[in-house]
């Protein structure tokens, strides 16, 4: 596969912005409808960056969100300098969220983030430290090159 | 999807008169999905983006864009006829016609029956309660009587298409109902019986030619309400006493409703339902639900009018007022259900409300069939639209600077085309 077929896109998220929050998931999601992935494949793109989007915007300072798909395979990264996540296991929970009064105001805080980008990935891992940042990646099966 | 898919070809009821249009564009900058384009001072429609919501048809200046619906003489080839409006014609007369007049102004029309869409709508009321009573999710469910939205959500959210209610329209259940009980009493065939839809709408008419959800409508054709008013008006002013009947029984108040923006809303349990109009406030809740992020919702009235059907572009009364003039004819006629709950939720139980399939996606064509380079095209296409002015000026023919940089990566239109530019050019040293 030569490196045109690869798409390689990076955007910034900016903590405590809930005006912006969700751009850059919509975004992604109309990018990747235009190229012809297959529509439930655009459908878990778009849950699971965006909750990840919402994460950042919730919980850190500012974070990256790096995409890269080729017809076979997406994958995402975000990473984030921010507050990091004491008991992972604990935040996988569905129900379980430490979001303030204000952010449950606003909608969140459900405690179905996490749980929810696990659900519509093929492959996710979480890192965390302390004081530091969290590092989310997710591999999305893309297919296999055709349209389906 | 069927791998055929690539080759349908789309049916649509708006036509553009070549020799009427002057290529003033304010069709193809209206147009909410982008599917217009002018080339050479005259605008043509892509086919498999639009979506016949008609907005082009009144931004025309010259009347160049025209519904296809069929003409008002043309449906004489039945033994039988009979006209179903939509409610919405029950607003668009002053407050003193009521519908038995429209129904004896039909007739005099030439018509043989004429039949009321009212009590389809409560019956689907009925049937939509029942069904958020025992739907498992996903959530939130989408109506699906507007054929503009479904053609929208088909072709721009096609991911979503699950989320559309399978329940039948009101209309087509109307158009059912009507004709099996005519070819019963009358002991005709149903071939031989037209029915004939009264519409406010141009997705509408493609949509009984053309069906989302089935083989064939219960229709047989469409005639805009725009094009049936004056002689309809006509009619009704010769009638004389004794020609109608007042009957506070028919329509039905609650099936009325569902014409006016918020109508279905009305007789679910609020708290969890929302009316959404117009093609922002649309993009907006269907990208939301594609995020799933709208998870206190459970059903979301969508429609493509600003005020509903009674907005649509082949009406004639001022949307506003004709919300007003159903309020007024619901008082009229009183908001208590005509039918049966339980009757209702019986053939609910039977199947009778349902759609005979699931609405399909239908999405753009991409770039290229093969994804890998389809993605190498996207690249060009953000290359050439960094070179663009982009101030969307649509000298082009294009409604702005990112389609047009998708039809040079298609090969419709060479870079060189772009009017901005070559003036920019020219008047630098
Ligand atoms: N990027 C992050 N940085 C720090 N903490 C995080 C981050 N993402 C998640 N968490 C922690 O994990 C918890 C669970 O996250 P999850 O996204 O599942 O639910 P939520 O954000 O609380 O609510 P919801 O996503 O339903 O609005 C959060 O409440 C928060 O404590
Ligand atoms: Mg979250």
């Amino acid at each position: 596969m030569n490196d045109d077929s690869l798409l390689d896109l990076e955007f910034e998220i900016i903590g405590g912005d809930f005006n912006q929050a969700g751009r850059v998931s919509t975004r992604l999601k109309s990018i990747l409808k235009e190229v012809g992935f297959n529509p439930q494949v655009v459908r878990r793109v778009a849950i699971s960056t965006y909750e990840a989007e919402m994460n950042v915007v919730m919980y850190a300072r500012r974070g990256v969100l790096r995409f890269k798909a080729s017809p076979q395979r997406i994958s995402i990264v975000i990473e984030d300098e921010g507050q990091g996540i004491e008991n992972i296991e604990m935040a996988m929970k569905e129900g379980y969220s430490t979001a303030t009064d204000e952010m449950r105001e606003m909608g969140f805080g459900a405690g179905m983030g996490l749980p929810n980008i696990k659900r519509n990935s093929d492959r996710f891992e979480i890192t965390s430290e302390i004081g530091k940042g969290t590092r989310l990646k997710v591999t999305i099966i893309a297919g296999d090159g055709t349209r389906s | 999807m069927e791998p055929e898919a690539e080759n349908i070809r789309y049916y649509h009821t708006l036509k553009i008169l070549e020799e009427k249009c002057q290529g003033r564009m304010r069709c193809m900058r209206k147009c909410p999905t982008q599917a217009i384009r002018v080339r050479r001072g005259k605008a043509h429609i892509l086919e498999e983006l639009c979506i016949d919501c008609g907005e082009c048809i009144n931004a025309c200046p010259e009347g160049a864009i025209v519904p296809l619906t069929d003409p008002v003489e043309q449906t004489s080839k039945f033994k039988c006829r009979v006209a179903i409006p939509s409610p919405v014609l029950y607003s668009q007369f002053s407050v003193d016609i009521h519908p038995p007049e429209i129904f004896a102004g039909l007739k005099k029309l030439g018509f043989d029956y004429v039949g009321d869409a009212s009590s389809a709508c409560e019956a689907m009321s009925m049937a939509l309660r029942i069904y958020l009573e025992e739907h498992t999710g996903p959530w939130p469910v989408i109506s699906s009587f507007c054929p503009a939205v479904i053609r929208f959500i088909q072709v721009e959210y096609p991911g979503l298409t699950e989320h559309i209610i399978p329940l039948e329209v009101p209309r087509e259940l109307a158009a059912k109902e009507i004709k099996l009980e005519l070819s019963r009493k009358l002991n005709l065939p149903l071939e031989e019986i037209g029915a004939i839809y009264l519409t406010s709408c141009p997705a509408k008419a493609v949509s009984i030619r053309q069906p989302a959800e089935k083989e064939k409508s219960w229709f047989n054709g469409s005639i805009s309400i725009a094009d049936i008013y004056n002689p309809l008006l006509s009619a009704i002013m010769s009638l004389r006493e004794g020609e109608f009947e007042d009957d506070l029984n028919q329509p039905s108040a609650i099936g009325m409703g569902w014409k006016v923006l918020g109508g279905t809303c009305s007789f679910l349990e609020s708290g969890n339902c929302v009316a959404v109009s117009g093609i922002v406030e649309l993009t907006r809740i269907l990208d939301d639900i594609e995020k799933s992020k709208l998870r206190e919702v459970k059903y979301v009235e969508a429609s493509f009018c600003p005020e509903g059907c009674i907005g649509g572009p082949l009406a004639v009364e001022n949307a506003y007022v004709a919300r007003v003039k159903t309020i007024r004819l619901e008082d009229r006629y009183g908001k208590r259900p005509r039918l049966q709950e339980e009757r209702v939720r019986q053939l609910y139980h039977e199947g009778h409300y349902f759609l005979e399939r699931r609405i399909q996606p239908r999405p753009i064509k991409p770039l290229h069939p093969d994804i890998a380079k389809s993605i190498a095209l996207m690249k060009e296409k953000e290359k050439i639209y960094n070179l663009l002015p982009r101030v969307d000026c649509g000298l082009c023919g294009c409604p702005t600077c990112l389609t047009f940089a998708e039809d040079v990566v298609k090969g419709l239109l060479d870079i060189s085309d772009c009017l901005y530019n070559s003036i920019r050019r020219r008047s630098s040293p």
